[in-house]
């Protein structure tokens, strides 16, 4: 026991600092790779990153931008990291959060009377239940062994797009635009701070990734889902309650995954558009897995992944350089992560 | 070669290993071993888990290199980086878990392991040199069957045949007879016998004493990775050879004193024409009848893979019930989850447990907490008495004399330490029902005793216990009845006294005694 203490100090210095060093040689080679690419197309890589970092850490409103950014990027993350620990691949975050949104949208259009206090957290809890109940879907079909959850979940997420356009050019269209609905009510809006764009929906990221952390690292249900990650077959054994986790922590996925759908629609955009999250829920697929479902990793790596996407919009702005190579970039990052697992071999826990 | 006389052959021996050193971290796995095999030989590697056996042979056949020290062939140094050198120097190995391909023939077995394999294979050929040498060294098999339709035994024949037929000269045999049942141990010491007088060297690594005594020409015994005295075998006795082992004396676990039942107990666990579906590789059940009373061991043999993992499942909750009903404590648990089954006192020791029982990626106590958390967790799962958890499994670690590193990685534990955990874990609470798949697996002489006594107690305690075992002696000297499995089907049940280990023997392999005794 006291050896063990006087190990502990070292022992986290050294994954910190592997963890630094992880992140910034992947940061490094990414860039590099990319500024490749860039130079390929006859621009100077140099001038084009001033340009990328200048336009976003340059300035307190290029930061607040991607602050915004990252907001989404966080909660469906952890959408996917939550489910990852007990070994299920949730590729479905981009349909639970359009179900999501769907579902807060009805709510802030039913009740567009109610004051901001009650309406807000309604509206969250609909968010939650429509993206719950769409990952309840392949939770169920995966814990009666019929379907993995991969597939179902990949499956759905081209389905719930058409079912958001469905209420919104059905029934919920303003009399402007056939594509999204009236502009929400006040109410139905997520306060903004300091006169950015940066509205609650950041903290509320902020808080579950530290609620996720205390979870697994505390409570019995992290026990658990640690011991189904780490060896179902022996889990199930031991008495833990496996097919009762596959539902609930897809469907808590999905909840997750609804909530940044209503933060986008009650935050961002203040209304329902259809096709309005252009591959969010895809983002933060790829930000768990590159952060290996670790909370400060995803807080990390989204921070990284929005400085590109903002950046990159401004790149193409002042460059000329088209939106797409910023879909290079990301994947030369994935490429990165992925092989960063030979590169940095694990040092073995004396 | 046949003729070349014992004391020539003892002047050089045919490998020789010098000084050899192998640290794995900062565990001295060999230290300074020196072996010698000789011609016409069994030598006999002896020790406990952990005694540095597997190491050194792996050494010897190119698996591992050596930190320092020197392999001698004929009193020439030799470089074995790889099997492939070992094969060259005609050292081969039989493994525990046998390398054939299921699917595949006898004879295309073993012309697949042949070095220098012709572009189109001749099977007649090597079907003929199989029954050669199947004839002179009685290893019948016939070679057109097909691997998956073979018996264990047979199995471990043709491993044997694929290193005559590759000329090795030195064999290595890594605890042959664990899986075997008697009869079968008995023809594979007539094997052996043939082939000593053939001039073959054979390493044989084992636990069984009475089988050393048996076949063994020479032991070496190891100790805690050194070589702690290499006797003849007419200078040794089962009692020197504990001695060496250990350092001290060992008491020999003596067996359970057998009670008469009150015949009107009540049953903890009765099965009622139990039938299962099997699913994959797994065997169904079929119409299994049995009753455990509480104070009583039940033992369970069988062949392995004849439906003992699909008894101890269904029993558990884990493989659901087809058709019967299963009843503990006279309560109808046939539909029972998991948990529920261990909440009523079941606790489980799979025969597998890295597989079967533990995350490796958790600490020890925190793979010990998971079967029990419900005990330690509070407000319905937020917070878990971690120091509680620590307070029991260190009793129950203490109680069976176990010393377990508590905050380590589950996967750090050595095999036999891995098995400690998990009997430690299991036995913490007072269980009413045990569930003992192959319990003292992996385990040495002195920590198996620890943990038969651990069931001894705790059925003079009242518990009733399911004890899976292939291991003969250890069922004998344990169980107050016994039950053989075959097939999925319950093929006898008798006690220890009324059977020997030959009509156990016959029925785990399906073969002949038809006198089944009513239960």
């Amino acid at each position: 026991m006291e050896a063990d203490n006087k190990r502990r100090p070292t022992a986290i210095m050294q994954k910190i600092f592997s963890a630094i060093t992880r992140y910034l040689s992947m940061v490094v080679l990414a860039l590099g790779l990319f500024g490749i690419i860039i130079w390929i197309s006859g621009k100077n890589p140099i001038v084009s990153y001033r340009e990328l970092f200048g336009s976003t850490l340059g300035s307190w409103y290029g930061f607040s931008e991607v602050l915004v950014a990252m907001t989404p990027l966080l909660i469906t993350a952890l959408a996917v990291a939550l489910p990852s620990r007990i070994g299920l691949i949730n590729v479905g975050v981009e349909g639970q959060l359009y179900m999501g949104a769907c579902a807060a949208t009805w709510g802030a259009l039913i009740l567009f009377n109610a004051p901001a206090w009650l309406l807000l957290p309604l509206m969250a809890i609909f968010g939650m239940l429509g993206g719950a109940l769409w990952a309840l879907i392949p939770g169920l079909l995966r814990a009666m062994g019929l379907v993995n959850e991969t597939i179902t979940t990949l499956l759905l997420n081209s389905v719930a797009p058409k079912l958001v356009a469905f209420f919104v050019f059905g029934f919920w269209h303003s009399s402007m635009d056939t594509n999204k609905t009236p502009n929400f009510v006040d109410a139905a809006r997520l306060p903004t701070f300091f006169g950015t764009r940066i509205d609650l929906g950041l903290v509320i990221g902020i808080l579950l990734l530290i609620v996720f952390w205390l979870v697994m690292k505390h409570t019995r249900w992290g026990l658990e889902i640690r011991a189904i990650g780490g060896n179902p077959e022996a889990a199930q054994r031991n008495g833990v309650p496996l097919k009762v986790y596959i539902v609930a922590i897809l469907c808590i996925g999905g909840a997750i995954a609804g909530l940044a759908g209503m933060a986008l629609v009650s935050g961002y955009y203040g209304v329902l558009l259809t096709g309005f999250s252009r591959g969010v829920g895809f983002i933060g697929f790829l930000i768990s897995w590159l952060s290996f479902g670790d909370p400060i990793g995803i807080v990390l790596t989204s921070f990284v992944v929005a400085i590109i996407t903002t950046g990159g919009s401004m790149l193409q702005l002042t460059t000329a350089l088209p939106y797409a190579v910023i879909n290079i970039l990301l994947a030369v990052a994935l490429f990165v992560v992925l092989s960063g697992i030979n590169l940095f071999p694990k040092r073995k826990t004396a | 070669m046949a003729d070349r006389s014992t004391t020539d052959a003892h002047v050089t021996p045919l490998i020789s290993m010098r000084s050899i050193n192998k640290s794995f971290a900062d565990v001295k796995a060999n230290d300074q071993i020196d072996i010698d095999i000789y011609a016409s030989e069994v030598l006999a590697l002896l020790g406990e888990n952990g005694a540095g056996k597997s190491t050194l042979v792996k050494i010897l056949y190119g698996f591992y290199q050596a930190d320092s020290g020197m392999i001698l062939h004929r009193g020439e140094p030799v470089t074995i980086l790889s099997p492939h050198d070992a094969r060259e120097q005609h050292i081969g190995m039989v493994f525990q878990n046998f390398n054939l391909i299921p699917a595949f023939t006898v004879a295309e077995n073993i012309a697949l392991f042949f070095p220098d394999l012709d572009a189109v294979v001749n099977l007649k050929q090597i079907t003929h040199q199989i029954e050669r040498i199947s004839e002179r060294y009685n290893l019948q098999v016939d070679p057109t069957m097909f691997v998956m339709d073979l018996s264990v035994g047979d199995k471990q024949k043709v491993e044997i045949m694929k290193l005559l037929l590759s000329d090795a000269r030195v064999l290595i045999l890594d605890e042959p007879t664990r899986v075997l049942v008697p009869h079968e141990i008995e023809s594979l010491f007539n094997v052996l016998d043939s082939l000593r007088a053939d001039g073959y060297a054979i390493v044989l690594i084992t636990h069984k004493m009475k089988e050393v005594l048996e076949i063994a020409d020479r032991i070496t015994v190891l100790r805690q990775g050194r070589v702690a005295s290499s006797l003849p075998v007419i200078e040794a006795s089962e009692d020197k050879l504990i001695e060496l082992m250990f350092a001290r004396k060992v008491a020999e676990f003596q067996g359970i004193e057998r009670h008469e039942l009150p015949v009107e107990a009540e049953a903890l666990l009765e099965l009622r024409q139990v039938s299962t579906r099997a699913e994959g590789a797994q065997v169904s059940l079929k119409a299994i009848d049995l009753k455990v009373y509480p104070g009583e061991i039940v033992g369970i043999t069988g062949v392995s893979g004849n439906g003992q993992r699909e008894l101890a499942d269904v029993v558990l909750g884990k493989l659901p019930v087809s058709s019967g009903s299963i009843f503990l404590c006279e309560e109808d648990a046939t539909h029972f989850s998991i948990r529920s089954i261990r909440r009523k006192g079941v606790a489980f020791v799979p025969e597998s447990p890295m597989a079967m029982a533990v995350a490796p990626y958790m600490t020890v106590i925190e793979n010990m907490a998971v079967p029990q958390i419900w005990r330690y967790s509070s407000n319905g799962g937020l917070m878990i008495d971690w120091e509680a958890i620590k307070q029991d499994y260190s009793a129950s670690m203490d109680q069976l004399g176990f010393e377990l590193p508590l905050y380590s990685l589950t996967r750090s534990l050595s095999g036999g330490n891995l098995q400690r955990m998990v009997i430690a874990r299991e036995m913490a609470h007072q269980p009413e029902l045990i569930i003992a798949s192959y319990l003292t697996s992996g385990l040495d002489v002195r920590s198996a005793i620890a943990a038969r006594e651990a069931l001894v107690q705790a059925r003079s305690q009242g518990a009733g216990v399911l004890l899976f075992s292939d291991d003969l002696d250890e069922l004998f000297a344990l169980s107050d009845r016994l039950i053989v499995l075959q097939g999925g089907s319950i093929r006898g049940r008798f006690t220890p006294a009324e059977t020997s280990y030959q009509e156990i023997g016959y029925l785990m392999t399906g073969s002949g005694a038809s006198n089944v005794h009513g239960s």
